[in-house]
């Protein structure tokens, strides 16, 4: 075992999981609960499951689909998606999930980040940014799974979100992401740079030396991944594997 | 039968899958005769000290646990915030603890001042080195023990003696103590596969010697 934690960043669209590249082009990969029984079974460190067509679509959680995989995961799980109140984040958490992710809706109403963490304890509290790099420069966030620019800095906004009690930051460069071309390195340095909470790299690993350069070189403190977790060899074939403890002992503190 | 005290805060349903899959009978309940029936008491809790107590006091249970866990003296586990409301308060809040042990909470110094500051909450899976033989954790286990922990505040044992084990973060901290029938256990072992599937069943065989 190692400190640095590695997650699994697992995408649901309609009741199945999908791997997306920079939002979009969403491919198939199978059944979320057998996905997920696979994870467990490989002692991952953590699972982030983020429903990326609820909020979007405004659709709650599929509560169903939480409570089994729940049943199955004995490593912590986080769930993101269509979370716009602390009733059902609170329903979520009962189910035997350990974190709730937000995103869109601590945009819109940062109130309710203060709200949750109030009630089940920052430590439970994540929230999600995705971030595009700007055409002249810097960074700016989206929601709505990225179909909703903003104009809002994510520094500025990591920073808010830590003083509404946020307990964790869940960092996605939306250009890299299922690029597997490596993490944006700088973006997650200055965020992590400005919060005391642990940031989460998430976008673009390619390899696990991507995970070593987002830890020593961004400061990130744990780094999460899809497409290196899903896919095999250069025709991207669905196949579910987790690097050996041994491998990340390597590469990670 | 493992009553789960369901007092609204936490992620029961968790602990019920694990000690489930251990074949361990459980129920998750606020039922005052479900508690005086119980061999076994597991205290969980996320969220804060004060909100936790709150949920406590307003359950009406207190003086049911008070009964069975230091007269009747059956085993009884405190989970994260159960760990931390089993003391005698937090410097999260005002309110005070169940004071069934002599200890306190304190948060974690996010700038000690010498080298980086410190990420708070400490969330990540961390080593939990005994430091005495407990009925939970076995110094003499050849496996070191890994669990996941998502915590701010962390115990401060003011009776040494109750120290059952520690963990480091950037400074060594209480991550487990006991005393007689009750441990505390500031990690989450419903979440640390193998290691909590050994530490739940321990708990789950536990008898208290008188």
């Amino acid at each position: 075992m190692i400190e640095t934690r590695v997650i699994p960043c697992l995408l649901l669209e309609n009741g199945g999981l999908v791997k997306t590249t920079k939002f979009k082009d969403a491919t198939y990969l199978g059944d979320p609960i057998n996905i997920c029984r696979i994870f467990n079974d490989k002692e991952v460190h953590e699972i982030v499951l983020l429903d990326i067509g609820a909020t979007v679509e405004r659709r709650p959680p599929p509560f169903a689909l939480l409570k089994d995989m729940a049943v199955e995961c004995f490593i912590p799980l986080a769930y993101g998606g269509g979370l716009r109140d602390v009733e059902t984040i609170r329903r979520v958490l009962e189910l035997g999930l350990e974190k709730v992710v937000i995103n869109s809706a601590a945009v819109e109403n940062p109130g309710l980040v203060e709200a949750a963490a109030r009630l089940v304890g920052s430590s439970s509290v994540v929230v999600a940014i995705d971030v595009r790099k700007k055409l002249l420069g810097g960074y700016e966030v989206a929601t709505h799974s990225g179909t909703k620019k903003l104009k809002l800095d994510p520094v500025t906004h990591a920073k808010r979100m830590q003083d509404c009690g946020a307990g964790e930051v869940f960092l996605t460069s939306i250009d890299r992401e299922g690029t597997m071309s490596g993490y944006d390195l700088d973006l997650i340095a200055r965020v992590a740079a400005a919060v005391s909470i642990p940031v989460v790299a998430n976008g673009g690993a390619g390899s696990v030396k991507d995970f070593g350069l987002a830890v020593n070189e961004g400061h990130a403190s744990a780094v999460a991944a899809g497409s290196l977790f899903v896919f095999q060899g250069k025709h991207r074939a669905v196949l579910v594997t987790y690097p050996e403890h041994e491998v990340l002992h390597g590469v990670l503190p | 039968m493992i009553a789960i005290i369901g007092y609204g805060l936490g992620n029961v349903g968790a602990i019920r899958n694990m000690l489930s899959r251990i074949g361990a009978p459980c129920t998750i309940t606020v039922d005052p005769d479900e508690i005086r029936a119980a061999t076994h008491l597991l205290l969980p809790g996320i969220g804060s000290f004060d909100a936790g107590m709150e949920r406590l006091h307003a359950s009406g249970l207190v003086p049911l646990l008070n009964q069975r866990v230091l007269d009747e003296r059956i085993p009884v586990l405190g989970i994260c915030l159960g760990m931390q409301l089993m003391t005698h308060g937090s410097a999260e809040g005002i309110a005070p603890g169940l004071g069934w042990v002599n200890a306190h909470c304190e948060r974690f110094n996010e700038h000690p001042g010498d080298g980086l500051p410190l990420r708070v909450p400490h969330m990540r899976w961390n080593r939990v080195t005994p430091v005495r033989p407990t009925p939970l954790l076995d110094p003499s286990d050849p496996d070191p023990c890994w669990f996941y922990f998502t915590h701010s505040y962390h115990v401060v044992c003011r009776d040494p003696a109750l120290l059952a084990g520690t963990t480091q973060y950037r400074d060594d901290f209480c991550s487990m103590y006991h005393t007689g029938n009750i441990v505390g256990a500031q990690f989450h072992p419903e979440k640390s596969h193998r290691y909590g599937i050994s530490l739940l069943t321990r708990f789950s065989q536990w008898t208290v010697t008188p």
